[in-house]
């Protein structure tokens, strides 16, 4: 219909102009990037033909490093400085850590968050990350022999705000752009929906090497809408390694091992779990570094008994993401199953049994993520034809609340709330005179601050003394569409403000990543300023078609001195991408376009929801 | 919060009827349309300008649907926007037989705990309820535009709505 022909900028580029933009798959034990290529998702390979990267990295002396499967080979060598599952610390402090006897790092207790000692200096798991994200991207660009725009970078959906900001984070010391952080079952979704154009209502069970994820979906004409989601980001095929190596030692009746013995056999054990997949029985066979030799048989059916409970702790998920989603499990029409871990016939059995039918399990398992993350990619980079484009509405995996007196938590934003989301709340002085209000931000079920985990806190500060309760302040809550938090905080009348990009409990302020990069990341080939100046100018660049396409079309909306002021101000950023070099005047000047154009770009939101409305009432009749 | 939509109110944003029997198909496929329009997926390539609109108008679009998509929120709200404040911290007043009926009914889930069949059958007679009173409340503000009466019904439907989730978590417990 000719009303809704509104090309947004970037949204019908001319094929030579397509932006590369990738889909990464940060996995605990693997990680994937694929990209769309001749028009068809593709995992791209190394330069040896595999396409999983595993998710290991190994500290050097001298600062060097080592990823993937080199730094595998040397696990059992050196595990001290070879770093397995670092997705399991992303965000978490020290005490957030289960088993730590039985992992072979040394801990360093760190604000926020956690670090790891290594030969080469204290290492948090954001650089740990950064370094598997860096030859992702590295990747890519030679697959493509060109740079990349940007990357969806997925999440397990039931990361909370510290591990999504931990995640963006290590992209961006990667060098990385961030499009989307996207909540794995949903990339899953995207790839199996689209490839079969499944309409109704689906379940994904995706049981990683560290993470599982349920979710709950309604897929409709190019719409996908996440109805709940619910999981547990510390449960994965690890725990499973975990629960067979306990036998092996108990079997074996050994002490406590050496660094070395514990990563030998718990790769052992790792594999003796993977052949139970698909044979009866099997033998964890190691030699120790004393020279003792583990000889430990085990069936297929004991390994079952030993892990069932945790197959149990999963369905106890999906049934709680079933009841938030209103659903009975008789009502969902396929299952489809994501992870590596799914393979093990116990845990097909029991979602099977949960669900009344056969999960589908004709996807590759540790694909699907990477794939339906390159094909969301492809979509935000603007690639896809208008009419062809498809909707993903995601929602907030756990409740968002604030500590209220007695340390109670009251829930402000409950879980399963689409995303993005506001919510505000008005609080008062409780004192006379009371000038500072603190708030503390937390995410969780639970009722008591202490079950809660801890995002932030912060101050209003400036509050004009006033009798108890006559202050009014009202703290707004955003969640963007990545899943994260912002807090303001506003006291009505004096009009005092108080905001925080939620991440001082756990995680990297501005300013520590800025150093990091500094500090010579050690795949950084190029200057950071001339980086950052290239940076500035493709964006000014952007920007400025963006707003003459945008003028073209709707410059009717503007009165005539806006639209002077706007004009005025786009000739000025145009010569300023030709002549400066001065990173920080293109971007003040950039920013105050941008700032001017504000009404402009909702007007002609507002006007775009007009028309679209208008054509589905004709179309209705 | 800013707004920047221009629009008067949930009901303009969706181009739906001020009041409170709705089309519920209408209601989620104007949604749809308008986040086909707004989702901050699709401007991603956006100027910030269009990028924290985006986000602001996505906001708006999720938070005025989730509201009329919920008879109980959709009726304060139309309540409030008829300049009648439903009061909800301050006013727990509550008819003499609508709390007598309320007290039966936590005495009989008290009896009934371990009874599954019992426990269905309570939840039965209060959903019923709960539709007669929606009922009641679409006509003091669909037809005699009694906002007030309204209020006082929907205030009610809130503890009628808190029992009855009580009641599903005991028979899912």
């Amino acid at each position: 219909m000719a009303l809704l022909q509104i090309a947004e900028p970037g949204q019908s580029l001319a094929p030579h102009q397509r932006r590369i933009a990738v889909g990464i798959d940060l996995g605990t034990t693997n990680s994937l990037v694929a990209a769309m290529k001749n028009s068809l998702p593709e995992v791209l390979a190394d330069d040896q033909g595999r396409a999983l990267l595993p998710s290991v990295v190994r500290y050097l002396p001298g600062g060097s490093t080592q990823a993937g499967y080199q730094a595998l080979q040397n696990a059992t060598g050196d595990p001290k400085n070879t770093i397995i599952s670092v997705k399991r610390f992303m965000g978490r402090g020290i005490n957030d850590v289960a088993n730590k006897e039985f992992i072979p790092y040394e801990f360093v207790d760190a604000p926020g968050m956690l670090k790891l000692k290594t030969v080469s200096g204290d290492k948090s798991p954001v650089e740990i990350s950064a370094e598997i994200l860096a030859r992702l991207r590295q990747r890519a660009e030679d697959s493509f022999n060109d740079e990349i725009v940007g990357a969806v970078i997925t999440v397990p959906a039931y990361f909370d705000d510290a591990q999504r900001q931990a995640t963006k984070d290590a992209a961006k010391l990667a060098g990385i752009e961030v499009l989307r952080l996207l909540n794995e079952p949903t990339a899953a979704a995207i790839a199996y929906g689209l490839d079969n154009s499944s309409e109704g209502l689906y379940a994904v069970y995706d049981l990683g090497g560290g993470t599982f994820d349920i979710s709950i979906l309604k897929l409709s004409k190019g719409v996908f809408e996440v109805l709940s989601t619910g999981g547990d980001s510390a449960l994965g095929g690890d725990d499973f390694d975990h629960r067979l190596y306990c036998y092996v030692l108990e079997q074996a009746k050994l002490q406590l091992l050496s660094d070395k013995d514990t990563r030998l056999l718990l790769n052992a054990s790792k594999e003796v779990k993977e052949q139970l997949s698909k044979n009866p029985l099997s033998r964890v066979h190691a030699t120790l570094s004393d020279g003792k030799v583990i000889n430990v048989g085990i069936s297929q059916a004991q390994f079952f008994e030993l892990t069932q409970h945790l197959v149990n702790k999963t369905l106890v998920a999906a049934k709680k993401a079933l009841r938030d989603a209103g659903l009975s499990a008789q009502e969902v029409k396929g299952i489809v199953m994501v992870g590596g871990a799914t393979r093990m016939p116990h845990v097909q059995r029991a979602v099977g049994e949960l669900f009344g039918q056969t999960p589908l399990t004709n996807l590759d398992p540790d694909k699907v993520v990477a794939i339906g993350a390159a094909m969301q990619a492809d979509l935000l980079a603007g690639n896809q034809q208008k009419g062809n484009e498809w909707l993903l509405l995601d929602v907030i995996p756990l409740s968002l609340g604030v500590e209220m007196m007695g340390g109670l938590v009251e829930k402000i934003i409950p879980r399963n709330t689409p995303i993005p989301v506001a919510k505000a709340q008005d609080f008062t002085t409780f004192k006379d005179g009371q000038t500072a209000l603190a708030v503390h931000i937390l995410q969780g079920e639970r009722e008591v601050v202490d079950h809660c985990r801890s995002l932030g806190k912060f101050e209003l500060r400036n509050i004009p003394p006033m009798a108890a309760g006559a202050a009014r302040i009202r703290v707004t809550y955003q969640v963007d569409a990545d899943g994260l938090l912002s807090v303001t905080a506003r006291e009505q009348q004096s009009g005092v403000e108080a905001h925080i990009d939620v991440k001082p409990s756990y995680g990297l302020s501005d300013t520590d990543i800025t150093s990091m990069l500094q500090d010579g990341f050690s795949h950084a080939t190029e200057d950071v300023h001339v980086r950052a100046l290239r940076e500035e100018i493709v964006d000014g660049q952007r920007l400025v078609e963006a707003i003459d396409a945008a003028l073209k079309e709707d410059q009717d909306l503007l009165e005539a001195d806006e639209l002077e002021m706007i004009q005025r101000k786009v000739e000025a950023l145009k010569e300023l991408i030709v002549e400066s070099k001065d990173v920080q005047v293109i971007r003040r000047s950039v920013e105050s376009l941008s700032k001017s154009t504000d009404e402009f770009a909702a007007k002609r939101m507002n006007k775009s929801i007009k028309l679209a409305l208008a054509g589905k009432k004709v179309e209705d009749i | 919060m800013a707004n920047p939509s221009e629009f008067e109110d949930y009901f303009a944003l969706f181009q739906i009827k001020p009041q409170f029997k709705i089309d519920r198909q209408a209601l989620e496929s104007a949604y749809l349309t308008v986040q086909k329009q707004v989702h901050p997926d699709l401007h991603v390539s956006g100027s910030d300008a269009e990028k924290r609109v985006s986000m602001q108008m996505a906001t708006l679009a999720n938070t005025a649907y989730r509201t009329l998509g919920h008879p109980i929120q959709r009726g304060l709200y139309l309540c409030s926007r008829n300049g009648v404040d439903p009061q909800l911290e301050t006013n727990t007043a509550m008819p003499a037989a609508f709390l007598m009926q309320q007290m039966e009914w936590r005495e009989t889930l008290d009896e009934v705990r371990e009874d599954p069949i019992a426990l269905d059958q309570l939840l039965d007679e209060v959903e019923q309820s709960k539709q007669d009173v929606l009922k009641e409340v679409e006509v003091a503000i669909d037809e005699a535009k009694d906002f007030v009466l309204a209020s006082e019904k929907l205030r009610a439907l809130l503890f009628i709505d808190k029992f009855s989730q009580e009641l599903e978590d005991a028979i899912t417990a």
